[in-house]
């Protein structure tokens, strides 16, 4: 399956592994921010019987 | 229809909640085509074998690591000049996009140039100014951080970002303005001129590169909306405070 990388396997494999890490993380970063503030902005905007910010 | 329109957050929300979806499925499918084909369906180079893939890596992420801060310096100017709240989060909001990016370029960088130069790193003008950009996102984050007030915040970043520009540039033509060190230059333009890079790495490339750009676009709309919403219940939390 993995190409045959030879002797530079390590330094290959590693770009890839922390590039995906790292594109992982801010993702993941993002999204868990983004649900967080949505969520207390909701319960802020029920309790002041807000119209919502976004559809 | 004027393009400010677009400034109004509720405009923006709108919008963006529309246009997401799509540049997302987009991210995805030129990602995964770019990575895939890059990795497992290319040669490797007769000079430095299979080293050669992380191109498909380095160069989109190095790319966008400059663009993300010219983008970050247009919404800024725009912030100075019309006081368009969106923009100053826009700006905000793509910075730890840029620094993500650049780490990766960083990263990858010494990962090839370890094998290839027999050093991970040189104070070499290109890998130096990218190092000084890479401190330039780690400043402009902080700085969002540490001042309260969020349109004094938005001032004082704009005005980093625009000293910052002056190492964004200088990463992308540091080669061309000292001619020496271990960094080449660009060869992904020199398509027909001599020594271009081959046509079996160009378009996998070109591929990964829209992927890269696809990405920081929707992730700088996810969090442009974030920072949208947490300015709205720092406002409302606000009101409620004084009430």
């Amino acid at each position: 399956m993995i190409p045959d990388l030879g002797r530079y396997a390590v330094a290959v494999l590693s770009s890839y592994g922390a590039t995906l890490a790292l594109v992982a993380a801010v993702i993941a970063l993002t999204l868990w921010q983004g649900r967080r503030v949505k969520r207390q902005l909701a319960e802020v905007e029920a309790r002041q019987g807000k119209a919502k910010t976004d559809g | 229809m004027s393009v400010w329109e677009y400034a109004n957050p509720k405009r923006f929300m709108q919008v963006s909640r529309r246009v997401l979806p799509l540049v997302v499925g987009l991210t995805v499918v030129s990602l995964v085509t770019g990575l895939v084909w890059g990795f497992f369906f290319t040669p490797d180079d007769f000079r430095q074998g299979s080293t050669v893939k992380i191109i498909f890596l380095h160069v989109p992420t190095a790319m966008m690591a400059i663009n993300a801060w010219v983008m970050m310096l247009v919404a800024s100017l725009i912030w100075l000049i019309r006081r368009h709240h969106v923009s100053a989060l826009a700006a905000k909001a793509a910075a730890p996009v840029g620094l993500t990016f650049t780490l990766i370029a960083l990263l990858t960088g010494a990962f090839w140039g370890q094998p290839m130069w027999g050093t991970w790193w040189a104070w070499d003008p290109r890998l130096t100014a990218f190092l000084i950009l890479a401190l330039f996102y780690l400043g402009y984050i902080a700085l969002w951080q540490a001042v309260e007030d969020p349109d004094t915040a938005a001032d004082l970043t704009a005005v980093l970002c625009m000293v910052g520009s002056v190492f964004a540039v200088l990463s992308r033509y540091a080669v061309k303005f000292w001619n020496q060190g271990l960094h080449q230059d660009s060869t992904i333009l020199k398509v027909g001129e001599k020594d271009p890079i081959d046509v079996a790495y160009y378009v996998p490339l070109v591929v990964c590169i829209v992927g890269f750009v696809l990405l920081f676009v929707a992730l700088v709309l996810m969090r442009t909306r974030t920072e949208i919403r947490a300015r709205r219940l720092s406002a409302l939390l606000a009101r409620e405070r004084l009430a």
